[in-house]
């Protein structure tokens, strides 16, 4: 006979079940306001959606504040685990997501857009993700990763393009095979420790001395893999070039900031113990997968056609900059990558929404795809504001300083020097130069060459209204004047990142 | 009144720039002028606030930036930069002055007020990061002169320019971040400021690493032997404006920070380096020489000319005794009033026939004698004649040199003796002669708006020929200071050797070695 089992509600401790709770409730009551009354125009749910990130940001804020006053917080059968990296993370989830939802308010009509449905999968996408960043238990990282990535598959699929069907339907297939790895994964740490938390399977490993190595690599690699699908490292990066293709610009850009973030917290927890114990070969795996991630897009990139699929490429090569950091592993990588993730998002969001502004319904004759290079030609004569905002955030993104991924690179740059990686701080400054190449071929077709056709600048803007331009607006004040705020930032996420204990 | 003064001169053509947007096209070269002109007032104003008996850094701003990484927004002036800043001023305000007709002349006057931000910022900045912060955003404007305004390779080469640089000065960010992390694991806190940096003495096996790095990043932007490849294609397409500003100003932006970072904080890596950077200094000289010789564009002997004569700059630089720094400072001043004055000479004749190719001309002082006139002085400058600018800096850069090696001295002035035939020979095939082509006959001669540009700069290079001592006695102040920094941090007698001590009087040294070869 099974004896009661008594737990105390408050070592439960649900507040710290409090900010993902927001947005799933969010979902849920426009689930019910169309159930109610149908037809209800998208600014509703918009508005709605944001109402809902916002009070979700504001949650985060206030555990951030109980963790600087009493340190990492556990709940929920010790399943829940707010540090430092969950809040960050949070942080940047909820705040690009705040960022993406009012470019849903285009000028033209989008079909995803008139499903509440839509708003309702991406509250709860968010509330899978904030799980994913706020534990250390396998189980649940995995529940949080499903939620979140079928239904970004589903909203993927919604933009009701032909390659959005194509798209949807490759990041599933590969989404599939990412989870199965996973799951094998945590299989064999299981079988190897006995226990799905990060911290124990840590503290078990070192106790007997990583005696059975050889399963411990097995494990790695199919970790490794699974990672490596969600953040597009090369060789598990196939997927991403379709997918941003065929998905929306706004989303496109979205899903290079948001879920990479989601998938690097969980990677840095996971490999940070390892790369401290002197696991060498994991170290060198992760120091070829970095290398080529950074390198082989970087050449991919140079030789698109294609303003999307470059910016594609462009943030598979971020991701393996980033990558760096879990490699280096000191409390300054870690922060490194936190601080060059914040200030990419801005950037990466403005440029993809500046492509999601110019979005035709309809494709221009000698166009062949819907944001070639030379739709963007002599755009500085017809539409000098937009083109000298699209020309910002390549700089910002070529690391030109003083704009806002210049400190991010420098940072993250001193961090491998610091640590004694000079050769990879040497590739990682090439590979910016190389980079440069690229961006710089954008603003050179839209500041030097004559309009491919007569076409007086309004197809910059087909799709701009004043949600779309603020949003742009923030992004560029934040790209310009980033200088400002990287002293308080930094501060802020070095003190959160070192008393996590990374 | 004078305590932002640096800040003010860096950021009143951006703010005006901004500005500028809008002003309406037709009243716009009227804006950009009168701000150019208060911007050289400014830098006037700079001159005499400026104390030239002092010898360190004056005029100094500090504004925290990033403390916590040691990152602060600090600037300064010292003689040796001082005038470069001056020069730069100078030249955006005869530049937009003398600017010819323009497709988009609005966009290209706030470009060029941006571009004076740029370097005002690259000369008076005294924290590494904000260095290449300015250094990085000069690329940007350049970028777009040639690339807008060009010739029909325009985009090849403005993107060759800006990569080539681009990926340089990346190396040269690795160099300082390792610079700062040193610095740190010596006193326990991050710095990037130049003043803390030069309290630092590194090993010497770190100097080389360091020094090179930083030399690639100074060494593409000169542009030294075998790096140059990128300049004659920027010349040979950028605007007459673009190639004056290039050649006047921004490429003094790597023998600059020769002077100012590599000396100074890798004295032992400058002395190891002496040789191998003057050998390839020479091979510039002479090699650029002739191939300037063998062109057939005018634009393009002025571009080589110029190369030819950065590497004087640099052979004095890495003299590393006073005469030869102060002489390579003193060149660099020269060399920006000479070069730019002859490109915008090309420009003229340019503007003129659509055509840079000398066989084209011939006999033009007869149709246009103003015109040769003033380009016969400038190529006499050029050449280093005696009583012009361009003789004073040579003359000392190589004097400074001699005392190291007198073999590579004797090679360099070789490289100066080709450089007096190939301008000879060029200004002889342009304006000598008879006027063999009928589309010459007719030219008009220089008009006002040419002259407002290039007066002053004869006036200027006759001035500091007959008379440099008022530039030349802060630059000498400063560069004492460096040697002297140079000679103390100095650590293996290779460099104790090459430096020269200045607190003994040098007769005493010389006394000294005599007795002591008597003795033995």
């Amino acid at each position: 006979m099974l004896s009661p089992i008594n737990v105390s509600i408050e070592s439960l401790n649900l507040m710290t079940l409090a900010p993902m709770l927001i947005p799933v409730i969010g979902a849920l009551l426009i689930l019910v306001v169309d159930i109610a009354k149908v037809n209800l125009h998208k600014s509703l749910y918009v508005v709605l959606s944001l109402l809902f990130l916002a009070m979700d940001f504001g949650a985060v804020i206030a555990s951030s504040g109980l963790f600087m006053s009493d340190g990492t917080l556990t709940g929920g059968f010790d399943i829940m685990l707010i540090d430092g990296l969950a809040i960050l993370a949070e942080l940047i989830i909820v705040g690009a997501s705040m960022l993406f939802i009012p470019l849903a308010m285009t000028h033209k009509r989008f079909h995803e857009f008139s499903y509440p449905e839509f708003f309702a999968l991406f509250l709860f996408m968010i509330a899978g993700f904030q799980f994913m960043v706020s534990t250390d238990n396998l189980i649940m990282i995995f529940v949080g990763l499903e939620t979140s990535s079928l239904a970004l598959y589903t909203l993927i699929a919604m933009h009701n393009r032909e390659k959005s069907f194509e798209a949807a339907l490759k990041y599933f297939t590969m989404g599939a095979l990412a989870a199965g790895f996973f799951s094998f994964g945590a299989m064999i740490f299981y079988a190897l420790t006995g226990s799905v938390e990060i911290n124990k399977i840590a503290l078990v490993l070192a106790a007997n001395g990583y005696a059975d190595m050889g399963f411990v690599l097995v494990g790695i690699a199919f970790f490794l893999a699974a990672f490596g699908f969600k953040l597009s490292l090369i060789p598990f990066h196939t997927w991403a070039p379709d997918v941003y293709e065929g998905a929306s610009a706004a989303m496109a850009g979205y899903m290079s900031i948001v879920p990479k973030i989601a998938g690097f917290v969980v990677a840095m927890r996971f490999f940070e113990f390892l790369v401290h114990s002197n696991v060498v070969w994991l170290q060198m795996m992760l120091y070829a997968v970095v290398v080529v991630t950074m390198t082989a897009s970087n050449m991919w990139a140079l030789v698109q056609t294609d303003v999307k699929r470059m910016l594609a490429y462009s943030s598979i090569s971020h991701a393996g900059f980033v990558m760096a950091a879990i490699l280096i592993g000191t409390t300054q990588a870690n922060s490194a990558l936190f601080l060059y993730w914040i200030l990419f998002s801005f950037t990466n969001l403005g440029s993809f929404s500046m492509l999601w502004m110019s979005r035709q319904k309809h494709l221009a004759e000698h166009q062949s795809s819907d944001h070639s290079y030379d739709k963007f030609a002599g755009m500085i004569k017809t539409a000098p504001v937009a083109a000298l905002i699209m020309g910002l955030f390549m700089l910002s993104l070529a690391g030109v300083p003083p704009f806002a991924l210049f400190w991010g690179k420098l940072y993250m740059i001193s961090s491998a020097v610091t640590s004694g990686y000079t050769v990879l701080a040497l590739i990682m400054a090439l590979n910016s130069a190389i980079a440069g190449y690229y961006y710089l071929k954008l603003i050179v077709y839209m500041f030097m060459k004559e309009p491919v056709i007569e076409n007086g600048g309004e197809i910059y803007v087909t799709n701009a209204t004043l949600a779309l331009k603020t949003i742009i607006g923030i992004a560029a004040v934040g790209t310009i004047f980033a200088f400002i705020v990287i002293n308080p930032l930094l501060d802020f996420i070095t003190a959160f990142v070192y008393n996590s204990g990374y | 009144m004078f305590d932002h003064i640096l800040s003010i001169l860096i950021f009143f053509p951006a703010v005006a720039a901004v500005f500028g947007f809008m002003i309406h096209k037709d009243s716009m070269r009227t804006y950009g002028v009168a701000v150019a002109a208060i911007e050289f007032a400014l830098s006037l104003m700079l001159w005499y606030a400026f104390d030239s008996s002092v010898s360190g850094m004056q005029l100094m701003e500090s504004l925290p930036l990033v403390p916590s990484f040691g990152i602060n927004y600090t600037l300064g002036v010292d003689g040796i930069s001082l005038f470069i800043i001056i020069l730069s001023a100078f030249f955006t305000l005869l530049g937009i002055g003398a600017l010819t007709d323009t497709p988009n002349v609005k966009y290209m006057i706030i470009t060029l007020l941006f571009l004076q931000m740029t370097m005002a910022g690259v000369f008076a900045a005294l924290d590494a990061i904000v260095f290449y912060v300015f250094w990085e955003l000069s690329l940007v404007p350049m970028l777009y002169i040639i690339g807008a305004w060009g010739g029909p390779l325009r985009i090849y080469a403005s993107i060759k320019f800006f990569l080539y640089t681009f990926a340089g000065s990346l190396v040269m960010l690795v160099g300082m971040l390792f610079m700062a992390y040193f610095y740190y694991q010596a006193t326990g806190h991050w710095s990037f400021a130049l003043l803390d940096w030069y309290r630092l003495i590194l090993p010497e096996n770190i100097q080389l690493w360091l020094f090179a790095a930083f030399f690639l990043g100074f060494a593409i932007k000169v542009p030294m032997f075998p790096f140059h490849t990128w300049l004659p294609y920027a010349h040979g397409q950028a605007p007459t404006i673009g190639s004056v500003i290039l050649a006047a100003i921004l490429l003094k932006m790597g023998t600059y920070a020769f002077v100012r970072f590599s000396l100074p904080l890798f004295p032992d890596a400058s002395a190891f380096f002496m040789i191998p950077i003057a050998i390839l200094a020479i091979i510039m000289v002479i090699y650029t020489a002739m191939v300037a010789y063998a062109q057939k564009d005018i634009k393009q002997v002025v571009a080589y000319s110029s190369i030819s004569h950065m590497g004087i700059i640099i052979l004095g630089t890495f003299a590393l005794n006073v005469e030869g720094i102060s002489g390579s400072i003193f060149l660099m001043l020269g060399h920006g009033v000479v070069a730019g004055a002859l490109f915008m000479l090309v420009g003229v004749i340019y503007d003129r026939r659509h055509t840079k190719l000398m066989s084209e001309f011939g006999g033009l002082a007869h149709v246009m004698p103003r015109y040769a006139t003033i380009f016969g002085i400038m190529m006499m400058a050029s050449v280093g004649l005696p009583l012009t600018i361009n003789f004073v800096g040579e003359f000392l850069s190589l004097l400074g040199f001699y005392q190291q090696s007198h073999i590579l001295t004797l090679l360099a002035g070789t490289g100066i003796i080709v450089g007096a035939i190939y301008m000879l020979a060029a200004y002889k095939k342009a304006f000598f002669g008879d006027v063999t082509n009928e589309k010459n006959k007719n030219l008009p001669d220089i008009n006002k708006k040419e002259l407002f540009g290039l007066i002053p700069l004869v006036v200027v290079a006759i001035w500091l020929g007959v008379y440099p001592k008022p530039v030349l006695e802060p630059i000498n102040n400063s560069v004492e200071a460096v040697v002297q920094l140079m000679h103390n941090k100095a650590q293996t007698t290779l460099a104790k050797e090459r430096i020269p001590d200045l607190s003994k009087p040098k007769v005493m040294v010389m006394k000294k070695t005599e007795i002591e070869e008597e003795v033995h």
